[in-house]
């Protein structure tokens, strides 16, 4: 087990496209760190330097404290679990775990080799399926002899490459759970790639959001949340995404499409003189006011907005508002709607209400929000206005200790079992001892 | 076939009927010529009249022995060695044309396409005159090197698109896991590509193995010279007698190896191998 540290890493492919434009970042030993963006956006081929299928351009890539930059893929002692698993299809599934401890070449005796198979294949509940061909294997069971062939190297450190995305959605959860308790049981340093948000979310300690070979910010996913750096990973953190809202600043007041908002303390000093920002509401901070209690009622802002269409998923409700954006603003929103690899078909706030809520499709409907929660951006540069840097180190710092904590438990708790285990099996010896005996 | 209606089954069989009649016809008339005596040979019926086995005893054991079985052993020799050396060229450059990117990639298969689309005729009498003179007439390298020649440019353009086929994750995987470069290729894409390189191997000996003209043009005594050119040297029991039977008979003998071939490998040519190492 090792940390990952990379510096300044740069790759340029032969044709002069920068794929990676210096990115660092410091990965501790035992954290799970996860590898964001849209396509496109450098995260594969990040990590596939890490691992030693890409060259790097320049930068220094360190494991473990030494500089493995020249290094071939097998010095790095790294285990990979690829999109598409790469399981050897002539190999049963034995034997594509086996396949790392059978090239060292005489390190583990026959007997080792069956002892760390069987226990990586006890821990993925693939001991049925031993013998069988991965072609005869269902999506969720190859990923899992993927991971176990990752498991019994005891490898310095797991990457993984979108390892979900071929599964269906509801084995996807559950697969993203079993990475996570393998993770932590483990306590190997981890790197995941992933274009989706949630897993990013879901699963890691910190999370590194990249936009065309640019890393934007690191963070833990809650500091990504609550406190995103910039537009872009506003716009991408979250789910439904941040609405974005052009805001027409005027003395103590800034006029949104359907609302007037508000402004004073430190965010007027903020926005300063502009006269137009981008505000960020995310669509679970809206309310619908015919619900809301009356203390809470009276601190927000409420406005009417005509509902075009809903969607009731049964424990929210998604309504969408259309409205005219201001022109100013247009040309940078569409422009971020690219880079997250939208549409930009229309401009529409979603705002996830409660499910009890009934609005319906046409309705007019009085809704209700939190200016407090507003994000206020910059339009030009995209910078948020809104980020509390005391509010950012609290946040990194619960976070490293519950990510501690969350560590010595799983770690504590895996020793208890093992004890158990042990103690249960002396006992049976002896038990067995005392019946040949007598 | 089970969404077929009578009509279209029935034209199926039909069909199915018709090209295994026009295929399988002069194989069965060479075979039935092949046990006719020689007096039979004129007598219009397609079955001999009286069945005889004079024509492989004369062959395997009698007159023609000398002849066919060194022509035999130089066949089976020499195709051999062809296909083996085109098959392990082929693997290397096949692999290397699937997988790097170098310049000239594309001028190596073109000029691979290209020779193997040239007229062999018009090779043979050059050759004739160099080996000739270098003294590689007669012998089995003389054969050797014009059918690696005709076999290479084939074998190079089935394997590498049959590598090609090959996710290259496996190889990755494997680097990752601990492999050299070699232990990949050998551990995780030689097993996958077998079946590639079988059927390579099969054709390219099938190529060697019928091949008639280099045969007769490059070989006068029987150090060399292959069964199909050996054929055409059989004579008669008398000088007034026809070959014909015994022709007929060393053909079904060889033909005998190609069908145990295509049995033997069967197995192996039935691809769906690399099901299941990505997302099928």
């Amino acid at each position: 087990m090792a940390s990952i540290v990379l510096k300044d890493i740069v790759k340029k492919y032969a044709d002069g496209f920068p794929a990676v434009k210096g990115v660092s970042l410091e990965i501790a030993d035992g954290e799970f760190v996860i590898l964001v963006g849209p396509s496109g956006c450098g995260k594969s081929t990040l990590l596939r330097m890490i691992v030693g299928l890409e060259d790097i351009t320049s930068g220094d890539l360190e494991i473990g404290g030494t500089r493995v930059n020249e290094k071939a893929p097998r010095d790095r002692h790294l285990a990979m679990v690829f999109q598409n698993y790469a399981l050897y299809p002539h190999l049963t599934v034995y034997e594509n775990i086996a396949f790392p401890l059978r090239l060292t070449k005489g390190q583990f005796s026959q007997e080792e080799i069956d002892r760390k198979v069987n226990l990586a294949a006890d821990t993925l509940e693939l001991g049925d399926h031993l013998d069988r061909k991965p072609a005869n294997l269902s999506g969720g069971q190859r990923q899992r002899v993927a991971m176990g062939r990752a498991i019994v190297r005891e490898a310095e450190a797991f990457l993984f490459d979108e390892p979900l995305s071929n599964l269906d959605a509801k084995l996807r959860g559950q697969m993203r759970t079993e990475i996570a308790r393998m993770q932590r049981r483990l306590g190997t340093t981890t790197v995941y790639v992933t274009h989706d948000q949630t897993e990013a979310l879901t699963l890691g300690d910190r999370v590194a959001v990249l936009k065309k070979g640019e890393l934007q910010q690191v963070a833990s996913p809650r500091g990504l949340y609550e406190q995103p750096i910039n537009l872009f990973v506003a716009g991408f953190i979250g789910s439904p995404p941040m609405n974005f809202l052009p805001g027409e600043v005027d003395g103590g007041t800034m006029r949104l499409p359907f609302a007037q908002v508000p402004i004073d303390g430190p965010l007027r000093e903020r926005i300063g003189d502009r006269k137009l920002v981008i505000v960020g509401l995310r669509p679970e901070h809206v309310e619908d006011a015919a619900l809301l209690e009356e203390d809470k009622a009276a601190g927000g802002v409420r406005f009417d907005a005509e509902i075009d269409v809903t969607e009731w998923l049964g424990s929210e409700l998604y309504a969408y508002i259309p409205f005219d954006t201001h022109p100013d603003v247009a040309a940078k929103l569409e422009e971020l709607d690219r880079d997250l690899d939208g549409e930009g078909m229309r401009t529409q706030v979603i705002v996830a209400l409660s499910s009890e809520s009934d609005v319906r499709d046409g309705d007019e409907a009085q809704l209700w929000f939190d200016p407090a929660r507003l994000m206020v951006f910059d339009p030009e540069t995209g910078e948020n206005l809104t980020r509390d840097e005391e509010a950012v180190v609290r946040i990194e710092e619960e976070n490293e200790a519950d990510r501690k904590a969350a560590l010595e438990r799983a770690q504590a708790r895996e020793k208890r079992v093992a004890e158990r285990k042990e103690r249960r099996e002396t006992e049976r010896a002896s038990g067995g001892g005392a019946r040949a005996a007598s | 076939m089970t969404g077929l209606s009578t009509k279209q089954r029935v034209w199926w069989g039909v069909i199915t009927v018709l090209v295994l009649v026009y295929a399988l016809f002069p194989v069965a008339a060479v075979a039935a010529t092949s046990f006719k005596l020689p007096s039979e040979l004129n007598s219009g019926t397609f079955l001999p009249p009286t069945p005889t086995w004079g024509n492989y005893e004369q062959i395997l054991v009698g007159d023609a022995q000398g002849l066919f079985l060194s022509a035999l052993r130089n066949s089976v020799g020499i195709s051999l060695i062809a296909t083996g050396i085109a098959v392990v060229l082929a693997t290397l450059a096949a692999y290397a044309i699937a997988r790097l990117d170098f310049p000239g990639k594309r001028v190596v298969l073109t000029t691979a396409l290209g020779v193997s689309i040239f007229p062999i005729i018009s090779l043979v009498t050059p050759l004739f005159n160099v080996w000739r003179s270098i003294g590689l007439y007669d012998t089995w390298a003389g054969l050797i090197i014009p059918y690696l020649s005709l076999t290479l440019p084939i074998s190079i353009w089935t394997l590498s698109a049959f590598f090609r086929q090959i996710p290259w994750e496996l190889e990755q995987a494997a680097q990752v896991d601990g492999a050299t470069s070699w232990q990949a290729f050998r551990k995780a894409i030689v097993p996958l590509a077998a079946p590639g390189v079988f059927t390579t191997a099969l054709i390219a000996f099938f190529i060697a193995w019928n091949d008639f003209v280099y045969g007769i043009s490059l070989t006068s005594t029987e150090a060399a010279r292959p069964v199909p050119a050996a054929l055409a040297f059989f004579t008669g029991a008398s000088q007034f007698e026809e070959p014909t039977g015994s022709i007929s008979a060393a053909a079904v003998v060889v033909t005998v190896p190609v069908v145990v071939l295509v049995l033997l490998f069967q197995r192996q040519i039935v691809s769906g191998l690399t099901q299941g190492a990505v997302k099928g």
